[in-house]
C-alpha cells in the first residue's frame, strides 16, 4: 500500500492539481477552545440541574426538596474544564480519513504492544500477590478484609466475563441469560454438599458439567435463532431458571434460599479458630475470618488461569477457529464442513461450565444464596464486562471488569471528591449515574471495546493484530 | 480419449419458493475432469441450482447424485434412492445422494466444495485462518475432537504443520502469500475472490463449485482466473462447476455450458454448439419465441 501522509491537512482527489483551499476565517484557537468547553459545560448543566440539582431532606418529620446547586456547579466546572484539558492533549491529532484509515489495520508493533506485553505478567505478579499487598498495604488483617474481598469480587467477574466471551466475544452469541448458568453452578455446589455432604473440589467438577448440560439445553432450542431473537430468547432462559429456583421451594428452599452451606477446606485444615483440624492451629498463626478469604482469593485464581490458558489453547485449536469462523460467516462454516449445530452447542456448553464454576466459588464463599443473586443485572454486568472490554479480548475484560467492579466499589472510598463538587456531594449516592457515565465514555472513545483489535491464532512470517473495523460482531 | 466418467448427476430437478418456480425439471451430468458452466440471463435460476447441489436448499423434486471414483456406481443409483441411504461406498468408489445430505455433511462427505456470488469470507480473521478453517475436520480429528490437541496429546502439532504447508501452497498458488498474515477483509476484490477458491481448494474437493467467480474482475484478472482455473483441473484432478456471466470465461475454459432460462434447460453441449444456439440466442437477446428462426436466419447468413 502507498504510504500516505497523514499530516496533511488537505485530502486532494489524485491526479488533480493541489488546489489553495479558499481563505475561511478561523476564529482564535483559544477563542474556539473556550466556545466549545461552554457548549459542553452548557449542556451539563441542562442536563444534570433536574437530576442533580434537587434533594430530598428530612425537615420537621417529612421530607422537603431541597436545592443541590452547588453540585450541579461543580459538574459543569468539571466538564468545563475537563473538555479544555482534553482537547489540548489527547484530542489534538486531526481526525483525516487517511488517519481513520490507517489505524484499521494495526501492526503489533510501537508502544501499545511493548505496553501489552509488559502489562500481562505485572496484572499476573499483581493478582498472584494480591492479598499479601491488600493486607500489607492497608495494614493488616482486619483492615485488608475489604481489600480481599474485593479482590474475590473482581476475580469472580473476571472468570464469568472469560466464560461469556466464549460465547459472545468468539462464537458471536449474544447471551443475556448468562447469570442462569451462574445460579445453576451455584445451586448443585449447594444442594450436593446440603444433601450428599460432597465436598467442595467434588462438587466443582459435577457443578461444571451440570452448568455445561443446561448450556445445551438453552443451545438446541436457540440454534437457529440470531441477533436480537437470541438475546431475547437467552434473557428468557435466564429469567425460567431464577422463577424455578424461586417457586421450587421442596428442592431450592424457595425465596429464602440456601444457607448454611458448608465451607470448603484446605487440604482438610478447616478456617475454625481451634481444634486439630485447625488451619490457623496447624501452621502456628494467629486465627483470623480473613484467611479463609484468601484462600477462596487463590481458588479463584486458579480456577481463572486454569480457565484462561484453556480458553487461549481452544482458541489455537480448530474448535475456536470455528468459533470465530461461526461469528464472522455462518453460511461460509456450513459450505466448509463445518457442523454449525456442534460448534454452537460446545461455545454454550463450555462457557456455560466456566459460569457453573464461579457460581460454585460463589456459593462457598457465601455460604448462603438466594434467587436474588442471580438477576437479570448481573448478566447484564457481565455482558457489559465482555463488551466493554473488547469482544474476545481476554485482557480487556480482566481490565474492564477492574474499571465495572472495582471502580464502582472506589467510588465509595472518594471522599476527596467532596473537595471539588462542595461539601453536599457523596459519591455514593451517584454510583450508578457515573458508573452510567463511565459506559458511555468507554463506548464513544473505544466503540468496540477497550481492547478491540484480534490476535491471529497463527501466523506465517509476522503477527500482525487485526483491526476492530475489519471483525464482524456476529449475528447471534 | 475414452469414455469420460460422470462425476454429477441431476435428474428432475426442481425448486419451488411458493407459487415460484425457480429451477424447473432440470437435468444435466458433469463429466469428471471436466469445467462445467451454468449460464443463462439473470433470474435463470442458477443459483438456487447451486444451492440445491451444496445442500444449502432442498429441492422440491428431483435427485443429486454425486460419484466418487469409478461411475459403474450408478447403475446401483434406484436400488440406493429405494433403500433411503443417504450414501454407499463400495471398493469402486462411492456415491451421494446430495439433496439428502445437510449442508456441511455435502463439504464435508460428499466433497463438493462452493463459493458464493456476494464472497463470504472470514472477514476478520487472517488469509492463513481461512485456509485452515477450511481444513476444519480433518484438523479436527487430528487433534483427537479438541481433548488431544487441549492436551498436548497426539500428532496434532504435525497435522497442524501440514495443513499450514497446504495453506501455504494455495496462497502461493494464487498469488497471495505476501498477504498471508493479513485480515481477508483488507484484501481488494479480485484477491478475496481468489482466496474463497483458494479456501473451497483447501476443503480438499472433488467438484468445486464456484458462483461468477469472474464477477467484478478487471481484464488482467480474469486471465488470471481462467490460469487458475484450468491449472486446478489439470494438476489436482478436480471437476468444475461454474456460474458466469462473463462469456469471455464461459467459452474460453469451459468442457460443455448448461443454459438456463426460467428456471428450464434450453440447451446443453459444448461452447460452440451453445453459442450458434437459436434459443440461446433468443434468451440473452431477449427476443420474442417467433422470431427465434429469424434470428438464427439472420446470424447464419
Amino acid at each position: 500500500m502507498a504510504s500516505t501522509d497523514t499530516a496533511a491537512p488537505v485530502q486532494t482527489p489524485p491526479g488533480a492539481a493541489p488546489v489553495e483551499p479558499s481563505p475561511v476565517r478561523q476564529p482564535h484557537p483559544a477563542i474556539a477552545l473556550l466556545k466549545d468547553a461552554a457548549m459542553w459545560a452548557a449542556v451539563t448543566f441542562i442536563l444534570t440541574f433536574p437530576i442533580v440539582g434537587f434533594k430530598t431532606v428530612a425537615r420537621g418529620g417529612r421530607y422537603v426538596f431541597d436545592n443541590n446547586v452547588d453540585v450541579v456547579l461543580g459538574l459543569t466546572a468539571f466538564v468545563f474544564l475537563g473538555r479544555i484539558l482534553l482537547n489540548l492533549t489527547i484530542w489534538r491529532k486531526p481526525k483525516t480519513a487517511t488517519a481513520r484509515a490507517a489505524s484499521g489495520t494495526v501492526l503489533d508493533t510501537g508502544w501499545a504492544a511493548k505496553a501489552r506485553r509488559l502489562l500481562v505478567p505485572v496484572m499476573l505478579v499483581v493478582a498472584v500477590t494480591y492479598p499479601f499487598l491488600a493486607v500489607w498495604a492497608s495494614g493488616g488483617l482486619v483492615t485488608g478484609r475489604y481489600w480481599v474481598d474485593l479482590g474475590v469480587l473482581v476475580m469472580t467477574y473476571v472468570l464469568l466475563g472469560w466464560g461469556l466471551n466464549i460465547v459472545v466475544g468468539l462464537a458471536g452469541l449474544l447471551d443475556l441469560g448468562y447469570v442462569a448458568f451462574y445460579a445453576v453452578g451455584a445451586y448443585t455446589f449447594a444442594l450436593l454438599t446440603m444433601n450428599f455432604g460432597l465436598s467442595f473440589w467434588m462438587c466443582l467438577p459435577i457443578a461444571g458439567i451440570i452448568a455445561a448440560l443446561f448450556g445445551v439445553v438453552l443451545g438446541f432450542p436457540v440454534l437457529r435463532l440470531r441477533g436480537d431473537y437470541l438475546a431475547i430468547v437467552t434473557l428468557a432462559f435466564g429469567e425460567i431458571i431464577r422463577l424455578v429456583l424461586i417457586n421450587w421451594r421442596e428442592f431450592t428452599g424457595g425465596a429464602s434460599g440456601i444457607n448454611q452451606i458448608p465451607r470448603p477446606s484446605f487440604f482438610g485444615l478447616e478456617f475454625i479458630p481451634s481444634g486439630p483440624t485447625s488451619f490457623a492451629e496447624f501452621f502456628g498463626i494467629a486465627f483470623s475470618p480473613v484467611h479463609r478469604l484468601i484462600f477462596f482469593y487463590y481458588v479463584i485464581l486458579a480456577l481463572a488461569l486454569v480457565v484462561l490458558v484453556v480458553t487461549i489453547r481452544l482458541r489455537r485449536l480448530p474448535i475456536g477457529r470455528a468459533w470465530e469462523a461461526l461469528r464472522e460467516d455462518e453460511i461460509a462454516c456450513r459450505s466448509l464442513g463445518i457442523s454449525v449445530v456442534n460448534t454452537k452447542l460446545t461455545a454454550f456448553a463450555l462457557g456455560a461450565m466456566f459460569g457453573g464454576f464461579a457460581g460454585t466459588v460463589f456459593a462457598a464463599r457465601q455460604g448462603y444464596i438466594s434467587p436474588t443473586d442471580f438477576t437479570f443485572i448481573q448478566s447484564a454486568f457481565i455482558v457489559a464486562i465482555v463488551v466493554l472490554g473488547g469482544l474476545g479480548s481476554n485482557l480487556g475484560i480482566v481490565l474492564s471488569s477492574l474499571v465495572l467492579i472495582g471502580g464502582i466499589e472506589m467510588l465509595r472510598n472518594l471522599g476527596f471528591v467532596k473537595a471539588i463538587f462542595g461539601s453536599g456531594f457523596d459519591p455514593v449516592q451517584y454510583r450508578m449515574l457515573i458508573f452510567g457515565i463511565v459506559m458511555v465514555i468507554i463506548m464513544v472513545w473505544k466503540p468496540r471495546g477497550l481492547i478491540s483489535s484480534r490476535a491471529p491464532t497463527v501466523f506465517l512470517k509476522e503477527k500482525k493484530r487485526v483491526g476492530a473495523d475489519m471483525i464482524s460482531e456476529g449475528h447471534g | 480419449m475414452a469414455r469420460q466418467e460422470t462425476i454429477l448427476r441431476v435428474e428432475h430437478l426442481s425448486m419451488k419458493f411458493g407459487g415460484l418456480v425457480a429451477v424447473d425439471d432440470l437435468s444435466f451430468e458433469a463429466k469428471k475432469g471436466d469445467i462445467t458452466a451454468i449460464i443463462g440471463p439473470n433470474g435463470a435460476g442458477k443459483t438456487t441450482v447451486f444451492n440445491c447441489i451444496t445442500g444449502f436448499y432442498k429441492p422440491t423434486e428431483g435427485r443429486i447424485a454425486l460419484v466418487h471414483g469409478d461411475d459403474s456406481i450408478l447403475t446401483r443409483i434406484d436400488n440406493v434412492t429405494a433403500t433411503g441411504k443417504q450414501w454407499v461406498r463400495t471398493r469402486q468408489g462411492a456415491l451421494f445422494l446430495l439433496e439428502r445430505l445437510q449442508d456441511f455433511k455435502v463439504s464435508e462427505l460428499a466433497r463438493v466444495a462452493r463459493t458464493f456470488q456476494n464472497i463470504r469470507l472470514f472477514g476478520g480473521m487472517t488469509l492463513l485462518e481461512n485456509l485452515l478453517i477450511a481444513q476444519h475436520n480433518k484438523l479436527m480429528r487430528a487433534s483427537g475432537y479438541t481433548f488431544g490437541g487441549l492436551l498436548g496429546l497426539g500428532g496434532y502439532g504435525k497435522a497442524e504443520r501440514a495443513a499450514i504447508d497446504k495453506a501455504r501452497y494455495w496462497l502461493d498458488k494464487t498469488g497471495l502469500l505476501d498477504r498471508a498474515d493479513d485480515a481477508a477483509a483488507s484484501l481488494p476484490y479480485g484477491a478475496q475472490r481468489r482466496l474463497e477458491i483458494a479456501r473451497a481448494m483447501c476443503s480438499d474437493p472433488v467438484l468445486l463449485c464456484l458462483d461468477e467467480p469472474a464477477a467484478g474482475l478487471n481484464a488482467r484478472e480474469g486471465e488470471e482466473l481462467n490460469e487458475l482455473l484450468l491449472s486446478i483441473r489439470k494438476e489436482h484432478d478436480v471437476s468444475i462447476l461454474l456460474i458466469e456471466h462473463d462469456m469471455g470465461v464461459v467459452m474460453q475454459i469451459s468442457d460443455r455450458i448448461v443454459v438456463l432460462d426460467y428456471g428450464r434447460k434450453i440447451a446443453d453441449g459444448s461452447p460452440a454448439a451453445v453459442r450458434s444456439d437459436p434459443k440461446v440466442i433468443a434468451a440473452y437477446l431477449g427476443v420474442e419465441e417467433e422470431e427465434t428462426d429469424e434470428v438464427a436466419k439472420e446470424l447464419s447468413a
